[in-house]
């Protein structure tokens, strides 16, 4: 075990002399020589496999053997080697996975020397770590701080020094991500309880016989013995039976149900991938099935998790309207949609600065600016000057801005367009350029925004020495601290908020106020003092910004639209109607949650809010959360997310589905029952952690409605299906014991045995699993209704599968004693012998093939080609191997295996033959059609009801619509703005600007704490400064957290 | 999984837009709808009905006749007599008289019946050797050994043919005689061969390569015969030597086992070509006079002689006549149900369009 790495730079030999992990990463299991032994061993591990390698000994042993062995054999080698070939599939694909990993910590100018760095072993611990550097005899220590992890991305640095201390597996990000679980399907845990009744029902059987053949021994057999000479001790009689009939029965368990299980989910997975309505253009992707063992339980799902931003929203904000001075700007987006070919978008030529991807289509606005109306102008001054937005131009003109939230950037890149460029800043100064002339005001202060305040101030210097202070925030917060005499524009402005907070945009209010020189000084000595101060800082500073910010003078509100992913309102709406309930989970604060909830029309007027605040209450979140039409659980961690996803599924016994894009949500798409992850801008985590992905929110409805109910129903109809195939097969035999003295004879011959399950009955069940459905895609769209079903597990449950049995039963009795009494004491037509053992048997295989195909043909709702072909081709196929295997020439071939010659011949061309074999399937189908068409006219499913309208329009399905729903609300959103407290600290210190810095920087100078940005604009519920921002609801920080950030450890 | 690596440009990951891959397959979806079950169920059961009838008919002139004789008519003393093994080399003759009510008109058939013989049993079944049967001379001389213990017999000679299932061969000879009233006694003429299966006798029976020079007895040299037989596999037939060894069609006929506990087995055809049976059997008096070798009482069971008539329907069986009325009749009751349920309950389908 290794206690510590030791790692000289540029001292290959030395390092390699470890044999530390590489960077590549293997996740292949077999090569080609280990591969048959390797994988013969794991296969043997699954139950069912081992099960029939224990029957196969069991059917060399000659006292036992009531079957040759083939019979076992030949479906064996076949079921292994399919899934020898999908494993070898599954290898070959993931042999290809090599990434590169690397673990950095990183020194200046240290290139060239001799040093050494000593640290701990790999481990899984992401918060921290221990190691020391030593260089030239000095030593250093290293912390979590000096540490760069796979996945970073650096941000303001283009480069950096560093020494790969972990590679390949060894990466705290693979240590960490563990094993992932390995899902299973509701349907897979019932069938394990299933199978184990199998067993019992199995055990049950041949215990019956193994005693029915003690008595026979007692009674008939002895008296037999003249003719064929046997044991005494019946009860050792009885033991050997009961192993024979173990061997006979093993069809009850069919060894060809896992397999073909595993083929039918990748072959509806393969058509997830195909579907051509879930692939995005615009991004080039296609729907992916990533994990093919899971599909059914697609049309299941109950609980749908969701996260919000770049999921439910594009996490794009548009800046769209806004109210200057009691006038409002800014085109109805109703109106715009219907209107899109005729409007033209302003013209932004006159600035050269303007950002082209800027789209606007109100005109006055723009002529405002032109005209220099003062309060327009204010009005974007402040949006230029008061943010803490990062200018980056690495070419003139070609200006790059980098927001920490998107609403930021925003209203920046409004300002922008509308000639209030902002350019550069520096600590202590903000440069804009207003209407092509660059103006540079000096930055005093930042008072910044945080969760309380609701709002942000600046205050500047402008170039002419006026002092003033620029303030946007929240309504209702700025509205109390205005001045009196701006209650006439305050009135007009209240009625554009409410108006654009209908329409689910995120409003925000705008007051700037002019300074006085000397009470500025005055207020600066004290917030100095305060912001040194040990005792209370942030109480006083507090303080302080309420003092100077008050008498505000309101400009005007600007409204920034949160843009929805297409469709999502529709889907939800779809998804809603099927019965889903739709939780979501975000880490952003109420606010803006709630916004999202009413802009998507998941939050209605009508209905009454409920906060839940408490941590603790596990039980009762959940019972409260269940009353509750719409749940949106804001301010959410990742572990949360994954706690919430755990407590559905630990209480509520439900299918869960969580769907996100971004690493956070890892959590919650492995701990759901289906995770999907939607492939946007957020980097691959969620995707490359999710069993299903594709590109928009929107395909989650055809994912769930199409293909999860098809696949649901396709697997119930098959294993309905299956089970009752094999049990009528096996039944049969259960009865024939009672009249061949518990012998363990079987009724078919053993070719018959071998094939049934592999040739004649195997093809059409697996065409009905791939093929069928119940109505098109379009209806199923058209009703989501038809999923609720699936929900309610009544395709296929406990209950279903007793009906099967006690079906196979009653048609087992049919197969039986229908031909056993239709040739008792009778002859053929030229009265030879037709009565024979192995004339019966083939009138019962043939009865039971045709019967079994009726059957099939009753549950079949969708006949395509390739139906037609398998289920005439696999009767056919009967009929043309049961006569090639009864041929003259197979019999001169191996006599004892092909003992059935002529039998065919002889016995098919009997009319009374045929004559039981339409009885038999008359009278096995005949409950099942008066079952369902008495349950479909007495109390019609859903299926059954659009069914039937379906035969009734006669026509194809409805195009899927696109209504448009207008939402009216009078709802005020409050702060809904996406911004994390911190920044305005990190701007006025000037950290952030040393961008030379690797020049200047001398040895190891451990700071404090190092602020970083996190690469994206999402302050999913943390600060930059590595803070929560909720400090009630302490969680360790997860492998997402940290990965986020990045350490700058340079400054 | 399924990704195409291949080709760039923008849609170059799209899907194809097969009926195949989009599940467009065109189809025919077929429902139970009441206008396609209630006339079906009429239908068929009218149908049945018809059949059932037909078959009815058919049966009724299929006539047959069973004649036990276990214990009966002078029997009984034979059938005490093979109760015990160490009399099986006696032999023992009684007679059975027995009256046909009405003549048999046309081919009438002779089978001999067994009751309660298990022939089904697992073991007895695969007790025989049919790569010995079918001539081969490697197992002539070594029987397989599913045949044991009737393999080999105590001097280690292997037995031909090997296992239980021949060793256990019918070997009452039965002869009918007719008594028509003028006191006359008239032997009934059988066909003894053609009894058994054509590809039987043809190719799953032979025997082992024999020329001129070269006898049966002599192809069987280094066998012995099976521990119950009283003469070897190739002097079954006395008159006929071609009906000897593998090929015998008592043989092939006994070796072709019963499905079930109670079968009977092909003995004769009647043989019209003269005499009072050229339209068949005739009505009157019979006399069954048998070679009582084959024990019954050690399990219990019973012989008998049947002789039936075969029309294209096979023989006496009243099973599927019957079975085909009851459905008929359980088809027309339920097609009444459901257009009861229809019409009340499911209001000529108005509950289905809520």
């Amino acid at each position: 075990l290794e206690v510590e790495r030791k790692i000289r730079a540029n001292d290959r030999e030395y390092n390699l002399s470890f044999k530390y992990a590489t960077n590549s990463i293997k996740t292949s299991k077999y090569n080609p020589f280990t591969f048959l032994p390797l994988n013969l061993f794991e296969q043997f591990q699954r139950i069912a496999n081992a099960y029939f390698l224990f029957l196969l000994i069991l059917q060399v042993i000659p006292a036992i053997s009531s079957l040759s062995w083939f019979t076992t054999v030949v479906p064996l080698v076949l079921v292994l080697s399919v899934t020898a070939a999908k494993d070898a599939i599954d290898d070959i694909v993931s042999t290809h996975i090599h990434s590169l990993f690397i673990f950095l910590s990183f020194f200046p100018l240290l290139r060239g020397d001799d040093w050494e760095v000593c640290c701990e072993p790999p481990n899984n611990r992401l918060d921290r770590f221990t190691g020391t550097l030593t260089f030239n005899s000095q030593k250093y220590s290293l912390d979590n701080e000096r540490v760069l992890l796979r996945g970073c991305t650096l941000r303001n640095t283009d480069w950096c020094f560093g020494l790969v201390l972990f590679a390949g597996p060894e990466t705290k990000l693979m240590q960490n991500c563990g094993k992932s679980t390995f899902k299973r399907t509701s349907i897979d845990r019932l069938m394990n309880v299933l199978v184990l009744f199998i067993f019992g029902l199995l055990a049950l059987m041949c215990i019956i016989l193994a005693v029915g053949n003690g008595i026979w021994e007692n009674h008939a057999g002895s008296k037999f013995k003249a003719f064929l000479p046997r044991e005494e001790n019946t009860v050792f009689s009885a033991f050997l039976t009961f192993w024979s009939y173990i061997i006979i029965l093993n069809t009850v368990v069919p060894i060809s149900l896992y397999v073909s299980m595993e083929v039918i989910r990748l072959g509806n997975s393969y058509y997830i991938n195909w579907d051509r309505t879930m692939y995005h253009a615009g991004s080039d992707t296609p729907a992916e099935a990533r994990t093919t063992t899971l599909n059914e339980e697609l049309g299941q799902i109950k609980y749908i998790f969701s996260d919000k931003t770049g999921t439910l929203t594009q996490n794009i904000m548009t800046f769209n309207k806004c109210s200057i001075n009691g006038k409002s700007y800014g085109q109805d987006q109703s109106i715009l949609f219907e209107l899109e070919s005729e409007m033209t978008p302003v013209d932004f030529s006159f600035n050269r600065l303007a950002d082209p991807k800027f789209l606007f289509y109100d005109h006055s606005l723009v002529e405002g600016v032109k005209l220099e109306l003062p309060d327009v102008h204010a009005f974007f001054r402040l949006l230029a000057l008061c943010h803490t937005v990062m200018a980056e131009e690495k070419r003139e003109g070609d200006l790059v801005y980098q927001a920490q939230s998107p609403d930021e950037g925003a209203l920046v890149t409004a300002a922008r367009n509308f000639g209030f460029v902002f350019r550069s800043r520096s600590p202590e100064t903000v440069t804009i350029e207003e209407m092509g002339i660059q103006r540079t005001y000096e930055l005093l202060a930042i008072l910044d925004f945080n969760n309380v305040r609701k709002r942000m101030s600046v205050i500047v210097r402008n170039p002419e020495g006026k002092l003033s202070l620029y303030c946007k925030g929240a309504d209702t917060i700025i509205y109390e601290r205005l001045h009196p005499s701006c209650s006439e524009v305050m009135k007009v402005t209240t009625e554009h908020l409410n108006e654009f907070a209908g329409e689910g945009l995120r409003t925000l209010v705008l007051a700037y106020k002019d300074l006085d020189e000397e009470y500025f000084s005055e207020w600066k000595q004290r917030h100095h003092e305060s912001s040194v101060a040990l005792e209370d800082r942030e109480e006083k500073l507090e303080k302080l910004y309420e003092e100077i910010e008050k008498d505000m003078m309101l400009i005007g509100a600007t409204a920034v639209e949160d843009k929805l992913q297409d469709g999502v309102t529709q889907t939800l709406e779809q998804l809603a109607k099927a019965e889903i309930k739709i939780w979501v989970l975000t880490g952003d604060k109420q606010e803006t949650a709630e916004n999202i909830g009413y802009s998507c029309n998941l939050l209605r007027e009508e209905m009454n809010e409920v906060f839940v605040v408490a941590s603790n209450m596990e039980l009762e979140f959940l019972r409260t959360a269940c009353i509750c039409k719409t749940v949106i659980c804001c301010r959410v961690t990742p572990l949360q997310k994954a706690q919430v996803v755990e407590l559905v599924k630990k209480y509520k016994k439900a299918v869960t589905l969580a769907i996100g894009d971004g690493a956070n949500d890892v959590s919650m798409i492995k701990a759901a029952h289906i995770g999907v992850g939607i492939s946007g801008q957020e980097g691959m985590q969620a995707v490359l952690s999710s069993d299903f992905s594709f590109a928009q929110f929107r395909f989650l409805q055809r994912l769930l409605l199409v293909h999860g109910r098809w696949s649901y129903l396709r697997m119930c109809k098959f294993l309905r299906y299956f089970f009752y195939k094999n049990f009528t097969f096996t039944f049969v035999h259960f009865w024939y014991a009672f009249f061949c003295g518990f012998s363990a004879q079987t009724v078919y011959d053993e070719g018959y045995i071998t094939l049934y399950n592999l040739v004649y009955t195997a093809l059409p069940v697996l065409g009905m699993s791939l093929f069928d459905q119940d109505v098109n895609a379009g209806w199923s769209l058209e009703y989501p209704q038809l999923y609720v079903p699936g929900q309610l597990s009544q395709y296929f449950s406990k209950r279903a599968f007793m009906m099967c049995a006690l079906h196979s039963w009653y048609s087992s009795l049919v197969l039986f004693f229908v031909p056993y009494a239709a040739i008792y004491d009778t002859a053929r037509d030229n009265g030879k012998d037709g009565t024979d053992y192995q004339s019966f048997a083939l009138i019962t295989e043939t009865c039971l093939t045709v019967t079994v195909c009726v059957q099939l043909g009753l549950d079949l709702s969708y006949w395509t080609v390739v139906n037609h072909l398998f289920v005439w081709g696999s009767l056919g196929m009967f009929f043309i191997l049961t006569f090639t295997m009864y041929t003259d020439g197979l019999y001169r071939l191996r006599p004892s295996s092909f003992a059935f010659i002529g039998t065919a011949r002889n016995c098919l061309n009997q009319p009374n033959v045929w004559l039981t074999v339409a009885l038999t399937a008359i009278l096995c189908v005949l409950p099942v059609v008066v079952y369902r068409f008495l349950s479909s006219q007495i109390s019609p499913t859903i299926n059954e009801k659009v069914r039937y309208k379906v035969c009734q329009m006669k026509e194809p399905a409805p195009r899927p619509r696109r209504t448009r729903l207008t939402r009216r609300s009078t709802r005020r959103s409050g702060y809904a703005f996406s911004h994390a407290h911190g920044y305005g600290d990190l701007m006025t210190s000037g950290r952030y600007l040393r961008r030379n810095a690797l020049t200047c920087s001398t040895g190891l100078i451990p700071t404090g704490r190092s602020p970083g940005f996190k690469p994206t604009g999402r302050s999913a519920g943390y600060s930059p400064v590595g803070r929560e921002q909720n400090p009630k609801q302490k969680v360790e920080p997860t492998s997402l957290q940290v990965f986020r950030a990045v350490k700058d450890s340079f400054f | 999984m399924g990704k195409k690596q291949a080709g760039t440009g923008p849609l170059s990951r799209r899907p194809d837009n097969s009926a195949f891959k989009q599940q467009r397959l065109p189809a025919w979806s077929p429902s139970l709808t009441p206008q396609t079950v209630l006339p079906t169920f009429y239908i068929l059961s009218l149908v049945c009905l018809l059949l059932g009838i037909w078959l009815l008919i058919t049966v009724e002139y299929t006539y047959e006749l069973k004649v036990d004789y276990t214990d009966a008519g002078t029997c009984e003393q034979c059938f005490n007599l093979r109760k015990h093994a160490i009399d099986s080399s006696t032999p023992c003759k009684c007679t059975v008289s027995f009256h046909v009510p009405k003549t048999f008109p046309g081919d009438v058939f002779f089978y001999y019946g067994l009751r309660n013989f298990h022939q089904n049993l697992r073991r007895y079944m695969d007790s025989r050797d049919d790569a010995q049967m079918v001539g081969r001379k490697n197992n002539l001389k070594a029987p397989s050994s599913y045949c044991a213990p009737f393999d080999y017999d105590a001097n280690g000679k292997p037995i031909a043919p090997c296992g239980a299932v021949a060793n256990s061969m019918f070997n009452d000879s039965l002869t009918v005689m007719y008594n028509p009233t003028d006191g006359s006694k008239i032997q009934v003429p059988l066909y003894r061969k053609g009894i058994a299966w054509y590809t039987d006798k043809n190719v799953k029976f032979r025997n082992p390569p024999t020329n001129n020079t070269f006898s049966l007895q002599q192809a069987f040299e280094g066998t012995t015969r099976p521990l119950y037989w009283q003469r070897p596999v190739y002097e079954l037939d006395d008159i006929d030597s071609n009906n000897n060894g593998f090929i015998n069609d008592d043989l092939i006929v006994w070796m072709r086992e019963a499905a079930f506990p109670n079968f009977k087995k092909l003995y004769g055809v009647l043989n019209r070509a003269q005499g009072p049976f050229t339209e068949g059997l005739p009505a009157g008096n019979y006399t069954l006079s048998i070679n009582y070798n084959f024990p019954v009482e050690p399990f219990r069971g019973r012989k008998e002689l049947v002789i039936s008539m075969v029309t294209w329907f096979g023989g006496q069986n009243y099973f599927l006549p019957i079975a085909y009325l009851v459905t008929s009749g359980l088809i027309l009751v339920t097609a009444v149900v459901l257009t009861t349920v229809f019409v009340k309950v499911g209001k000529k389908g108005k509950n289905m369009e809520e």
